[in-house]
C-alpha cells in the first residue's frame, strides 16, 4: 500500500509537482498498462517482469480470483469459470455475440448486457473487466510507490455508446480515476511519434484479439485529427481461430461438444496460427476427451479459410477512406496495431492495397498503451509546454425513433467531438403531455436495425393542440464519446435529461454493490475508501485553482478573490474531517465558487489564441 | 468575444462567403488548443465544463464554415433572409424540370460509366451555383436572391449524395 502524502493544514503541495498518470490498452486476448517516466513512454512490467497480461479472469471455488497467466494456467481443467476475452461481451445482449454456442460459458441473459454464470455467482462484463483493470492499477501502485493521479483507458474506435460506457464503469469499479476514454487507434498514432516526425495523412489499421478498427488521421503540428473511422466491434483474431478450428474439425470428422474440449481447440488454434506466422505448415494439436487431433496445416489453407474475414476488413477501409473523401494513393503512410496485425496474409492484403509496405517498427502489441500513457502525461498536466492535441470523431451516428419506426439521425458519423445538436419535436394528438423518446446509434434506417441506447420520457408538456409543442432535444457528446440527452418543451420550459446510462441494465445501485462484493466486503473499508477518495478530488480541485489564481488571479476583482479564497480555505479545513460526503459537498461549493472565474480565463485564452493569429498574419 | 458571438467573429474571420480554407483550419485547430477539454483535466470540473462549452461551440461554427451550403445560408440567415428550407420549396419551374430529368436519368443509369456522367453533371451545377451565390453575397450584398440559390444548391447536393450512394453501392 503506497503512502499517502499529508501536507501542513492551510498549506497545498507544489501545483507543479510531478502526477503519475498512466495509460491503460484494455485489449480483448491480452492487457497493458504504460506510464511516462524520464520523458519515455514504457510499458509497465509485473514483478516476474512481465509486460503483457492476458485479460483472463479466474473464479475460484470457495472464493478468490486468479488473474492473467495464473488464470490461463488455471483455467485449463476449468473452462466454465476461467472468463477469457470478456471485452467481446461489454455493453452486449446474449443475442449479439454471434459466437456464443462456441464459447464454455454458462451466459445469462439481460436485456442491456448479458452475465456470466461462474462458481462465485454471476458476473458482468464490467465486474471481469475491472479485476483485470484493478490489477494493473496495482502493478503501476506498487512501480511508482504512489497514489495514482489518473488513467486513459483505450477503447475500439468503432465501440459505441453502451461498450464505452461499459468500459469507463468498469474503471471506475477499478478505483480509477480516468481522465479521458480514448480510441485505440489514436493512442497508436500518437506513439509512433507521427507528431513530430512527420505531417500529412495516415491511415492506423487496427486488428487486435476481437475488434477491428481503421482510423485516418490529418497530422498538423502536433495535432492529430481524426477524419474517419469505421471497423467492426466483433471481428477479431478470436474470428481467425474459430475459423480454423471449424475448418480442421470439418477435414478431421471430428464433433466437439463439451467444454473442456472447446478451450483446448481454442488454445490449439491459437498456437497452429501463431506458428504459421514464420512457418509454411504447422500442427494443429489438440488432445480432447474423446481422442486427439493432430493435423497438418499449409499456411496457404489457413490464409483460404480466412480469406472472407480478411475481405471484411478491407471493405470497412475502403468505407473509411470514401468518408473521409480519400483515394487509398493518397494516404502517405499506413501503421499497423494489434497483435493480428502480424499474419503474413493480412500484411499482404493491407500492402497491396495501399500500394505500400505498412509500417510495423513499433511492437504491435504495445503500441497502444504506449500512446495512451503520453495522452495521460500530457492530460495530468506534467507536460506543460506540449501540443499534442487530439481532435477525434463519433465513430457511428446518433438518432431518435420516429413516427413508422425510422431512424432520424441527428450527430452524423465522423463529426469531431464533443459536439451538441438540437432538433426540435412536436406532438401528434390533441392534449398530449408527454412525449417518448428512443435515443439510437447506427446508419440504417430503420430503429430495429440500430442499437437502442436508452429510451425516456418528457412529461408535464402543458395540454396544447397537436403540432403545437415545441420539444427541442439536445444530444451531447462530450470529450470521451460519451452521451447524454436532455430534452425542454420550449413554450413551458418543461425538462427531462439523462445520462445515456439504462440501457444496458448497469445503474449506480449495482456499481455500488459491485464495489461492495469485489473490493472491500467490509463497510469500515468502504467508507476508508470514500474518505481517501473524497480527500484526493478536495486536493485536487484546490490545486487546480491554487494554479489558475496563479496564471490569471488578476481576472478577479478584490470580493471575486476573497470568495475564491474562503471556499478553498472551507475545503482546506473540511479535508481533515471523517465525512466523505461533507468533503465532496465543501469541494463541490468551490467547484460551482469558480465557475465564472473559469469562463473568463477561457475568454482570456481564445483571445489570446486570436490575437496571436492575427498578428502572425498580418 | 463570447458564446454567442457568430462564427465569423469566433474564428476572427472577416462576414463573407469566400474563405480560405486553409486559414479556417488552422484557426480551429488554434481555438481548439485554448478551448478543448484536454487542456483542463487537471483543473478541476468547474474549468472542464467552461471547456466543454467552448469546444462544442468552436466545433459547431466550424462545420458550418468549411460547409460551403452552410456558409451561404447562415450568412443569408445573419443578414436577416433566413432560407427555412422546411417551409419554402417553392422552386423556379425550369429547375424543378432539370431535377426530374437528372432523376430519371439516374433511374436508367446502369453502370459506373453511367453514374460518373452523371455525377460529372450535377457537380458542375453544383460549382455554377456556387459561384452565383459568392457573387450575390460578396458583392451585390443581395441576401433574398442568394436565398434562391441556397436552396437550388440544397437540391443539387441531395442529388449529389443519392448519386454517390449508387456509387459506393457499385463499389463494395
Amino acid at each position: 500500500m503506497a503512502l499517502l502524502q499529508i501536507s501542513e493544514p492551510g498549506q497545498t503541495p507544489n501545483p507543479h509537482e510531478r502526477r503519475i498518470a498512466i495509460g491503460i490498452d484494455l485489449g480483448t486476448t491480452h492487457s497493458l498498462v504504460a506510464s511516462v517516466r524520464n520523458g519515455v513512454s514504457e510499458c509497465l512490467p509485473d514483478a516476474q517482469g512481465r509486460v503483457i497480461l492476458p485479460s483472463v479472469v479466474r473464479y475460484l471455488e470457495g472464493g478468490g480470483r486468479q488473474i492473467g497467466d495464473d488464470a490461463v494456467a488455471g483455467g485449463v481443467g476449468d473452462p466454465e469459470n476461467t472468463v477469457a476475452s470478456v471485452k467481446r461481451f461489454m455493453g452486449r445482449s446474449l443475442k449479439d455475440v454471434a459466437l456464443a454456442a462456441k464459447l464454455p460459458y454458462q451466459f445469462v441473459d439481460h436485456p442491456g448486457m448479458l452475465g456470466i454464470q461462474t462458481v462465485q455467482g454471476e458476473k458482468s462484463p464490467v465486474e471481469v473487466s475491472a479485476e483485470i483493470l484493478a490489477t494493473l492499477r496495482y502493478r503501476a501502485e506498487d512501480t511508482f510507490n504512489a497514489d495514482l493521479f489518473g488513467a486513459v483507458i483505450t477503447v475500439p474506435a468503432y465501440f459505441d455508446d453502451a461498450q464505452r460506457q461499459a468500459t469507463k464503469d468498469a474503471a471506475q469499479l477499478a478505483g480509477l480515476n480516468v481522465l479521458r476514454l480514448i480510441n485505440e487507434p489514436t493512442a497508436a498514432a500518437i506513439a509512433y511519434g507521427l507528431d513530430n516526425a512527420s505531417e500529412g495523412t495516415y491511415a492506423i489499421y487496427d486488428l487486435g484479439g476481437g475488434t477491428f478498427d481503421i482510423s485516418i488521421l490529418k497530422l498538423t503540428q502536433g495535432v492529430f485529427e481524426v477524419v474517419a473511422t469505421g471497423g467492426d466491434s466483433a471481428l477479431g483474431g478470436d474470428d481467425y481461430d474459430h475459423a480454423l478450428t471449424d475448418w480442421v474439425l470439418a477435414q478431421t470428422g471430428t464433433v466437439v461438444v463439451n467444454a473442456t474440449d472447446k478451450a483446448a481447440l481454442k488454445a490449439a488454434a491459437r498456437a497452429c496460427k501463431e506458428a504459421l506466422t514464420d512457418a509454411e505448415s504447422a500442427t494443429f494439436f489438440a488432445p480432447l476427451s474423446e481422442a486427439q487431433i493432430n493435423f497438418d496445416v499449409k499456411r496457404t489453407d489457413f490464409e483460404a479459410t480466412t480469406q472472407s474475414l480478411t475481405a471484411r476488413t478491407l471493405q470497412a477501409v475502403r468505407k473509411a477512406l470514401r468518408d473521409a473523401k480519400l483515394a487509398a494513393d493518397e494516404i502517405k503512410g499506413v501503421v499497423m496495431v494489434g497483435g493480428s496485425t502480424r499474419m503474413p496474409q493480412i500484411q499482404n492484403a493491407v500492402a497491396q492495397f495501399f500500394g505500400q509496405p505498412p509500417l510495423t517498427n513499433l511492437n504491435p502489441d504495445e503500441v497502444v498503451a504506449l500512446g495512451a500513457a503520453i495522452q495521460a502525461n500530457q492530460l495530468a498536466g506534467n507536460n506543460p509546454g506540449g501540443d499534442l492535441l487530439l481532435l477525434d470523431v463519433i465513430p457511428l451516428s446518433l438518432g431518435i425513433e420516429t413516427m413508422g419506426g425510422l431512424a432520424e439521425r441527428i450527430v452524423l458519423r465522423n463529426e469531431t467531438i464533443p459536439t451538441a445538436k438540437a432538433q426540435d419535436f412536436t406532438t401528434y394528438i390533441d392534449g398530449q403531455t408527454a412525449l417518448a423518446l428512443h435515443v439510437v446509434q447506427g446508419e440504417r434506417d430503420l430503429v430495429a436495425d440500430c442499437r437502442s441506447l436508452a429510451r425516456f420520457e418528457l412529461r408535464g408538456i402543458p395540454p396544447m393542440a397537436a403540432g403545437a409543442a415545441r420539444i427541442r432535444v439536445t444530444f451531447t457528446v462530450d470529450a470521451d464519446g460519451l452521451l447524454s440527452v436532455s430534452a425542454r418543451e420550449q413554450g413551458s420550459g418543461v425538462e427531462a435529461q439523462i445520462a445515456v446510462k439504462p440501457s444496458y441494465g448497469l445503474g449506480d445501485e449495482q456499481i455500488a454493490r459491485m464495489l461492495a462484493d469485489s473490493f472491500n466486503t467490509a463497510e469500515a473499508d468502504m467508507q476508508a475508501r470514500a474518505v481517501t477518495e473524497a480527500r484526493v478530488d478536495a486536493d485536487r480541485m484546490v490545486l487546480a485553482t491554487v494554479s489558475a489564481l496563479a496564471a490569471d488571479g488578476d481576472l478577479l476583482d478584490d470580493a471575486q478573490r476573497t470568495d475564491i479564497d474562503r471556499l478553498m480555505q472551507a475545503v482546506q479545513a473540511a479535508r481533515t474531517l471523517d465525512d466523505a460526503k461533507a468533503i465532496e459537498a465543501i469541494t463541490l461549493a468551490l467547484a460551482k465558487g469558480t465557475e465564472a472565474f473559469a469562463a473568463l480565463r477561457m475568454n482570456r485564452g481564445i483571445r489570446q489564441a486570436l490575437a496571436g493569429k492575427n498578428i502572425a498574419t498580418i | 468575444m463570447n458564446l454567442q458571438s457568430d462564427d465569423f467573429e469566433l474564428f476572427g474571420l472577416e462576414q463573407r462567403f469566400e474563405q480560405d480554407r486553409a486559414v479556417l483550419d488552422a484557426r480551429w485547430k488554434d481555438l481548439q488548443r485554448e478551448a478543448h477539454p484536454d487542456k483542463f483535466t487537471a483543473q478541476g470540473a468547474a474549468a472542464q465544463r467552461v471547456a466543454m462549452q467552448w469546444s462544442v461551440r468552436i466545433n459547431e461554427a466550424y462545420q458550418r464554415l468549411k460547409n460551403p451550403l452552410k456558409r451561404a445560408a447562415y450568412l443569408c440567415e445573419l443578414h436577416g433572409a433566413p432560407v427555412n428550407a422546411e417551409n419554402n420549396t417553392a422552386m423556379p419551374t425550369s429547375f424543378l424540370m432539370q431535377q426530374m430529368q437528372w432523376r430519371e436519368e439516374l433511374d436508367e443509369a446502369d453502370g459506373a460509366e453511367d453514374l460518373a456522367q452523371i455525377s460529372r453533371q450535377c457537380r458542375q451545377a453544383e460549382r455554377e451555383t456556387l459561384l452565383e451565390i459568392e457573387r450575390l453575397l460578396d458583392q451585390s450584398h443581395d441576401y433574398t436572391a442568394a436565398v434562391a440559390q441556397v436552396r437550388a444548391l440544397m437540391f443539387i447536393e441531395r442529388f449529389v449524395a443519392d448519386v454517390n450512394e449508387r456509387l459506393d453501392k457499385l463499389e463494395i
